[in-house]
């Protein structure tokens, strides 16, 4: 006999019935918008532009180039036993080519100022996956991590949905180029330590994410040093290295550390991934390195479940472990973020918008709370709203990167080719022009 | 200098009593830098410098299921470099049918973004990370997993959701499932990678339906409730039961009327059921296999929909084990909701889902592999448990799984877990087969171990048959001579031998060399 269903629906998890996965957030409001009217060139040019996704498709001619002429590397071959091998490989030590690849293209990028050791190299399924499982071994459930705002959205998730992991932000001004400052650092740890909230580590972004910017090297210091003081951990995102439109202007916490001979270095944790400096997001290419050994074991037994596919591996291993190709994209990659970045900046500023200095990444951090009504979060989130409707661009407000002050938006640049840049400038001068009136 | 790289994992000690593990460097050659000293200083405060996540066990590599892997890892078998080398019997791979999946993407250029007619794919490949996934890809998925059930049964692939391997999407659904310190029901005996992957990060329990032998291991009603009762006295909340099917170690599956019951006893509970189903296409009886998405369309009001959930991957059908392609099917609109914002932490590589989806949206491939697939396996099958029977070795009836369940229990010295723990080291150190004791499964019974059979050639097949045949012949030649010797020797002599044996390391007798069956003093007897 079948059974009636008459009894309540079963309850899910508390972590699944949460919000904590933030998708709630504008930052993501945005993105839809854009998904229900995509700008095309030639199909919709009256659309909404994405300039809220931090993609990078200025350097893939380069990729493309490489593979045409590596054929041989990047498939398997005629034998069978070239892909059976390959599928069947599922060790989270990961391909130990790969590894290798991993460890020379980072020295690449930081322009061999710092050595890399392959078997500090734990492989995961993108940053995201990446920064939640340092989370999972750094800190308990109730356990902060201190963030310096402005930051990434994707950390409310990555860092506290399914850990239980807090954040506690660190509160940088415009007054001082939103740099940390060992004063916020320590304000950040004694608020948290009032709410009886035990702080396990800093965790910084360099280059920034909104800011475009790189922290400078006596900042890493302070950092470094306020860690050390407080016996907490160090997690330096460093996504957008290969970002940094002079290569002699990002410093990376492997720079600082080596200087210091290492020492106390068993705190600090970077995290590394494909999908900014090549442009890879889909391949879901992350990293862990850490100089803690028991954090690389753990870590890599946690990659079981989020191990990246071996294909992909096979395919990357040969194409980083190129030096030649490596060196000379990164370098043409660097010149032409600097160019696309130069011409989004004298867009805005002939439009009379001014943005914060920068000096990497994928995107500007604009300035326009000159255009507020009032010097508020609601103020921002109407004239957010009033550009992603009328003007048609989705850009991020600052709101959603917890910027302690209003009127700051992150812009993206290098996700469309120049004519649509140029199509997204006009469209703000014209809306800036229409304002003033 | 960046300091000393940490060693490789499986050559840690792991201080556990119950489980010895094969020393296999000596300590005096490893050498302790100033570093080293100073991070052995640093370890000691890392269970509290690190979470408590990070320093438990609940990685569960302690469990004798991966010293076997260790002891393979150190000497492998190969026929031409190592004869005499272990062999691997204790990893669940297909490797039947590697020769028409290359037979394939030799013909198929375009499914790879790296050849010239797949290439100018490449970019918009390499920039999609939507965690819906690629669309062709979740068809091609749905429509794989039809197939696989004969196509007796429709997936819908908006259902589908991506996750890092089927480990991936046990962990993802315990998180979306349960809180931390409530349960999941589990039939013994089950797959130790459960253990980690439902329990170590999210903090969930796992409570042991007890399955005996009396009754082939099969499900009953009265052992569900049995340790839901246990849960609730412990004051432990259950929210749902985890079935294999077919199962991991048994190889066998679950029949209609047993997952009705099954079905009934969740809906009654209001707990969820989570079919892992990541051996379908390994049944070699073809037709007589019944996924639980075929007992929802037959019975469609048997119970409430919400709480099906179903986790699949192509690591065993397929044989892809490297490319993480696990999926959770749920009927819970919610779930799949959830799971798929959470999928976030384990996305599909996009150069595999094309490829993926290029090969299984091809019909005719895809039901040729299958049938293959299917009746090598079922060879392979039936040569090993006919051989083995022709020794007196039996294992439980199956028709599933790339692996039997042997029934080893008469060579075990006394029906205890440490006989059965003796006796697997025996067979790793002599007979050389790595093989998994019944107690990394959680078996209520010793004796029993489970035999991969699929991911070895025909030759290496020849090779482990024999080995264990020339074991149960010595064993039998070496029990008639004992019992002999027994008979006509001096008590003192008796109590020396013992002696002797209680007092050396166990270390000593698991080598090659030192044996109880070789030892000098029985040697001497001859």
């Amino acid at each position: 006999m079948a059974i009636e269903i008459v009894q309540p629906s079963v309850e899910l998890s508390k972590i699944a019935l949460s919000e904590t996965h933030g998708e709630d957030s504008p930052y993501f409001a945005g993105w839809k918008a854009y998904d229900e009217n995509p700008y095309h060139e030639l199909h919709n040019p009256s659309g909404v532009i994405q300039m809220g996704l931090a993609e990078n498709q200025v350097s893939f001619d380069l990729l493309e180039e490489y593979l045409e002429s590596n054929l041989e590397s990047a498939n398997w071959g005629q034998k069978v036993s070239g892909f059976r091998e390959n599928a069947l490989f599922q060790d989270y030590h990961g391909l130990v080519s790969f590894r290798k690849a991993m460890a020379s293209f980072m020295e690449e990028v930081r322009g061999g100022k710092a050595k890399f050791n392959p078997e500090r190299i734990v492989l995961t399924a993108g940053a995201t996956a990446a920064n939640e499982l340092l989370t999972f071994i750094l800190a308990n459930p109730g356990d902060a991590l201190l963030v310096p705002t402005p930051y990434y959205p994707g950390f409310d998730r990555d860092l506290r949905w399914r850990t239980g992991v807090q954040i506690v932000p660190i509160h940088c001004e415009s007054s001082n180029n939103f740099q940390i400052t060992p004063e916020a650092l320590e304000a950040a740890y004694d608020h948290a330590r009032s709410m009886n909230i035990k702080v396990k580590g800093v965790l910084i972004t360099n280059p920034s994410n909104p800011l475009g910017a790189t922290i400078q090297r006596k900042v890493l210091e302070e950092i470094l040093d306020f860690v050390t003081r407080k016996n907490i951990h160090l997690v330096s995102d460093e996504i957008y290295s290969g970002s940094a439109f002079y290569a002699d202007e990002f410093v990376s916490i492997a720079e600082v550390l080596e200087s210091r001979n290492y020492k106390d270095s068993e705190r600090c944790h970077i995290v590394y991934s494909l999908s900014k400096d090549l442009g890879l997001p889909g391949f879901r290419v992350g990293t862990v390195y850490s100089y803690n050994d028991q954090v690389v074991t753990t870590a890599r037994r946690m990659s079981s479940f989020t191990l990246i596919s071996s294909q992909t591996q096979f395919l990357l291993a040969s194409m980083l472990s190129d030096k030649e190709f490596t060196r000379k994209y990164i370098k043409i990659n660097r010149e032409r973020l600097k160019k696309r970045y130069e011409m989004i900046i004298n867009g805005l500023k002939k439009a009379g918008i001014e943005c914060l200095k920068g000096n990497a990444g994928l995107f500007c951090w604009m300035n326009l709370s000159p255009y507020l009504e009032e010097p508020t979060i609601e103020s921002e989130l109407a004239i957010w709203k009033t550009i992603m409707h009328e003007v048609r661009l989705n850009i991020s407000p600052g709101s959603s990167c917890h910027c302690s002050e209003p009127g700051w938006f992150r812009v993206c640049f290098a996700n469309m080719s120049e004519e649509t840049l140029e199509v997204a400038l006009s469209r703000i001068h014209e809306f800036i022009t229409t304002r003033k009136q | 200098m960046p300091p000393p790289p940490p060693p490789p994992s499986h050559l840690y000690i792991y201080p556990t009593t119950l489980h010895i593990v094969l020393n296999l460097i000596p300590i005096t050659s490893i050498s302790l830098s100033k570093h080293q000293i100073e991070m052995d200083i640093a370890l000691n405060n890392t269970h509290k410098f690190l979470s408590k996540i990070a320093t438990n066990d609940g990685h569960g590599e302690n469990s004798p299921y991966f010293d076997g892997w260790k002891a393979y890892d150190t000497d492998p078998f190969h026929h031409e470099t190592n004869p005499s080398g272990v062999i691997q019997m204790g990893l669940a791979e297909n490797q039947l049918c590697f020769d028409l999946i290359q037979e394939w993407i030799g013909n198929h250029p375009e499914a790879s973004i790296c050849t010239p007619q797949g290439g100018f794919d490449f970019k918009e490949i390499a920039l999609f990370q939507d965690y819906h996934g690629l669309p062709e890809f979740r068809s091609a998925i749905a429509n794989f997993m039809s197939r696989v059930r004969g196509s007796r049964v429709e997936f819908d692939p908006d259902r589908i959701v991506m996750s890092g391997g089927a480990t991936g999407a046990h962990e993802t659904l315990a998180f979306c499932l349960a809180n931390r310190g409530e349960a999941f029901l589990v039939p013994t005996p089950y797959y130790p990678g459960f253990d980690r992957d439902l329990k170590w990060r999210t903090g969930v329990e796992l409570i042991p339906v007890v399955c005996e032998s009396s009754n082939n291991f099969k499900v009953t009603l009265e052992a569900l409730e049995d340790a839901y009762d246990k849960a609730k006295e412990s004051n432990i909340k259950v929210k749902g039961l985890l079935i294999t099917n077919p199962s991991n170690p048994l190889g066998t599956f679950y029949d209609k009327e047993t997952l009705k019951t099954l079905v009934g006893f969740i809906n009654e509970k209001n707990i969820h059921l989570v079919c892992d189903e990541i051996y379908a296409g390994t049944v070699t009886r073809e037709n007589e296999f019944v996924s639980i998405a075929e007992v929802l369309e037959e019975f469609p009001t048997i119970c409430d929909h919400n709480l099906i959930h179903i986790v699949y991957s192509l690591s065993k059908d397929m044989g892809f084990p490297g490319f993480r392609v696990g999926i959770i099917y749920s009927y819970n609109d919610m779930v799949v909701n959830i799971a798929r914002k959470m999928s976030s932490f384990g996305l599909v590589s996009t150069q595999t889902q094309h490829m993926v989806a290029s090969m299984l949206s091809e019909n005719d491939f895809v039901d040729n592999f299958i049938k293959e697939s299917r009746n090598r396996l079922a060879h392979r099958h039936n040569m090993f448990t006919r051989e083995l029977a022709q020794v007196g070795i039996g294992s439980l009836e199956s028709n599933a799984g790339l692996f039997f369940w042997m029934d080893l229990r008469r060579f075990l010295k006394e029906p205890t877990f440490e006989s059965e723990m003796t006796f697997w080291r025996t067979i790793i150190s002599e007979i050389k087969l790595n093989v998994s004791p019944g107690s990394s499964f959680h078996c209520n019974e010793p004796g029993w171990f489970r035999v991969c059979f699929a991911n070895m050639d025909d030759a290496t097949v020849m090779v482990a048959l024999e080995r264990i045949k020339s074991f149960v012949h010595e064993t039998r030649m070496l029990e008639i001579k004992t019992m002999a010797k027994i008979k006509t020797k001096k008590q003192c002599w008796q109590n020396n031998l013992q002696l002797k044996l209680s007092s050396r390391r166990l270390e000593d007798i698991m080598s090659p060399q030192y044996s109880p069956l070789n030892s000098p003093m029985l040697r001497a007897q001859n």
